[in-house]
């Protein structure tokens, strides 16, 4: 089977097959990096590159790294968030990187739909590594894939993902992946972390962490990001991890063999404390990191036409 | 020059008609208004007068946009007080009236007499500039309205820089009210909409942008029919584009407080699903709302709570659009698209023609005070004429004004202005039609 695609831009337009498809060519990839000598040669010759307009340093290593391992030739453009700021905008930036002929860009920008742009303008494959609060393939397909790996499977699997849903693009392309993939998506934050009708997402809200962990088969915990205090989204770090912070007392709620995830970095105390985060029988955290690399890798090849 | 313009089903609802009949123009003015003119012209003097025929066609006032961004002082690659009256004119307006939020703002007397100098060089439309409520529309200190008013203004607004002071609202509309000017309110409570891009719902949150919570509107319509309940005055509405928006109009004016309000094209026509995809041509203040809010602001036209229809021509270059959604400009293109999109409600039996017209001439004259909007004799002759079954495909190519930041390009239209008269002169003609 072929990706019949162009790009990779949300969780939102592939379907099941599709990610069966990667997540399979993901695992055919996992051995590689345990190898001795961690380079194959299936994309000598091409060229990927990483346009990272907002910081990041677990994606574009992963990105690299997954270049790397298949020996493609990769380039990283780290810029400030804003185009407007930087005086030339995404537009330009893109026809001058399509000049130069690669055969995939990777973004990440600040503004959703920046990804969309950049793909109804060049002929280059794109992959979204995170737009805004819109959506972050990659990550919900390391996160599937992790889960798959640990459970076996993830039709019927209770998930549940705690903290700032309004301003998570993670928490998005995992409520599409996984209710594609048959899992039960519950969700928990305060009112104000929880945007407007995501209830027709088909997820079940709940403002108590409590509640929504309850029995879960997989927890997914996200990072709360201290600037968002200035906007009342929460009022304190102190009261918000008394309450939404995974714990070793709140965690005996969930099923006894629960995962946690992260998507990192994790505030350790915030809302997940360090002997849980550490936990090798509860915290599959390190495993995410591990597989974001072949999910990388599966995508490069996949859309560089690799399985031609 | 005369002008007999015969043949057309004529409209004109301040003074009840809907009827076959002729019109004759004579020295700008509308000198006659009847059936079977046509004769006695003919018999008299056919030589001096020039006759259009125009059967199957609807002859209308001259409509009136009460709702524009001209963008000249300041931001002429958007658009020129000449380009937006020629786009004006081919969309079938003899009469608008410009926001101030030009550069400089139009916040006194030259600006606004450097607006209507433009507007007379272009000889196109007529143009009615909108003053500043406040200095450089800040918020905190009021213009002169009276010296504003000498040079021509004919409302006034902080228009997209809304007034959040409640306390300078108060001022504004009663010291306007003595000067019968009337107030343009934008509504907007900027704490409510702020970093907001799209309406705030499920769209908003499946596409990952800050939303514009319909409340942000609300809460500012009800403060300002508070106001002007409380100061015994009158406030126009803005750009209505929620239920709740139009529920509390439909309560002020049940109770009898001077309030009106307009809608735009875009607001009966689009919801906020249509941003799946990040078109930045769609993104608008206010923002495209829901389905629900939709159905409320037909309702609210079919039942009157709703007295206009205005354009909200917001014409952007392409460096203002072609750009991430986040840092695109707001507004859409529309002076050339309106009456289409306007002319739908007929055909969903929203309205009748009569009420159509109503809401685009003398419904805007009568909110501005414009001894504009009827085809009695004596009035001013400012025509409209609508073939009200030509297909045709909007194209921005073929827009006049500067502004090609058109959601509606290459759909599929039916009526269309073909003749458009200002104060008896010919300003445009459909190539097609031989006049």
């Amino acid at each position: 089977m072929k990706l019949e695609k162009k790009d990779i831009l949300g969780m939102k337009d592939l379907t099941v097959e599709e990610i069966n498809l990667i997540l399979e060519t993901a695992e055919s990839f996992l051995e590689i990096s345990t190898r001795e000598i961690k380079k194959v040669p299936t994309l000598r010759g091409k060229t990927i590159i990483n346009l990272f307009f907002e910081a990041s340093t677990r994606t574009r290593t992963s990105f690299e790294i997954a270049g790397k391992r298949l020996s493609a030739d990769t380039i990283n453009i780290s810029s400030s968030t804003s185009s407007v700021v930087k005086g030339e905008t995404l537009i330009d930036t893109a026809r001058n990187l399509e000049a130069m002929n690669p055969d995939v860009i990777v973004i990440r920008h600040s503004a959703a739909g920046a990804p969309h742009l950049l793909a109804s303008l060049v002929k280059q494959s794109i992959i979204n590594a995170g737009d805004g609060a819109h959506e972050h393939p990659t990550q919900a397909l390391l996160d599937m894939m992790t889960i798959k790996e640990k459970k076996g499977k993830i039709a019927g699997l209770k998930v549940a993902i705690v903290g700032d849903i309004t301003h998570s693009r993670v928490a998005r392309s995992n409520i599409y992946g996984l209710s594609k993939m048959g899992a039960e998506v519950f969700l928990a934050g305060p009112a104000t972390m929880l945007p407007r009708d995501i209830e027709q997402m088909g997820v079940k809200v709940y403002n108590r962490l409590e509640d929504a962990i309850a029995s879960a088969d997989v927890v997914m915990m996200l990072r709360i990001q201290l600037e968002r205090q200035k906007q009342n989204i929460f009022p304190s770090l102190r009261e918000y991890s008394q309450h939404y912070c995974l714990n070793r007392s709140n965690i005996k709620l969930a099923k006894k063999d629960v995962i946690v995830m992260h998507p990192g970095p994790i505030n350790r105390g915030v809302e997940i404390s360090p002997d849980i985060a550490d936990d090798p029988s509860y915290s599959v955290i390190l495993d995410q990191v591990n597989k974001g690399v072949a999910v990388r890798m599966a995508l490069l090849y996949l859309l560089t036409g690799g399985n031609e | 020059m005369k002008i007999l313009l015969t043949g057309a089903r004529i409209i004109d609802p301040a003074q009840k008609i809907d009827a076959d009949m002729d019109v004759l123009l004579e020295n700008g003015k509308i000198a006659k208004i009847g059936s079977d003119l046509l004769k006695s012209v003919k018999s008299r003097d056919s030589e001096k007068v020039k006759i259009i025929e125009l059967a199957g066609m609807i002859l209308t006032p001259g409509l009136i946009d009460m709702h524009t961004h001209l963008r000249e002082p300041g931001f002429e690659y958007k658009e020129t007080v000449a380009s937006g009256a020629a786009a004006a004119v081919a969309g079938g307006f003899t009469s608008i009236a410009c926001m101030p939020n030009t550069s400089p703002v139009n916040d006194n007397r030259s600006i606004t007499e450097f607006i209507r100098r433009k507007a007379v060089e272009a000889a196109l439309a007529n143009v009615y500039p909108i003053g500043a409520i406040s200095k450089d529309s800040s918020g905190s200190q009021l213009t002169e309205f009276w010296d504003l008013k000498d040079a021509g203004v004919v409302a006034l607004s902080d228009d997209g820089k809304p007034v959040m002071d409640a306390a300078l609202m108060r001022r504004a509309m009663e010291y306007a009210y003595s000067l019968e000017l009337p107030i343009i309110s934008h509504c907007e409570d900027i704490n409510l909409s702020g970093g907001g891009l799209m309406n705030e719902g499920y769209y908003s949150t499946i596409l990952g942008l800050g939303g514009i919570p319909s409340i942000a509107e609300e809460a500012m319509v009800a403060r300002d029919i508070l106001i002007a309940e409380f100061t015994k005055t009158c406030v126009h509405i803005a750009h209505v584009s929620t239920a709740g928006s139009v529920r509390l109009i439909h309560e002020a004016k049940k109770r009898g407080l001077r309030v009106t309000a307009e809608t735009a094209p875009h607001y009966f026509t689009l919801t906020d699903e249509a941003l799946q995809g990040y078109d930045t041509n769609l993104k608008v203040n206010p923002p495209l709302r829901s389905t629900e809010d939709v159905a409320a602001i037909k309702e609210g036209l079919a039942d009157g709570t709703l007295d206009a229809i205005a354009c909200d021509h917001a014409p952007h270059g392409r460096t203002d659009k072609e750009l991430e959604f986040e840092y695109a400009e707001k507004g859409i293109s529309g002076l050339e698209t309106s009456l289409a999109l306007s002319l739908n409600l007929i055909q969903e039996k929203v309205l009748s023609w009569s009420e159509l017209i109503a809401k685009m001439s003398p419904n805007p004259a009568r909110i501005l005070n414009l001894s504009k909007g009827t085809l009695q004799a004596g009035a001013d002759a400012d025509i409209t004429v609508i073939n009200p079954q030509l297909k045709w495909t909007v194209d921005i190519k073929t827009f006049r004004s500067r502004g090609k930041n058109s959601p509606f390009h290459g759909r599929k239209m039916q009526g269309k202005a073909i003749l458009t008269i200002v104060g008896g002169e010919i300003k445009y003609a459909l190539p097609s039609l031989k006049v």
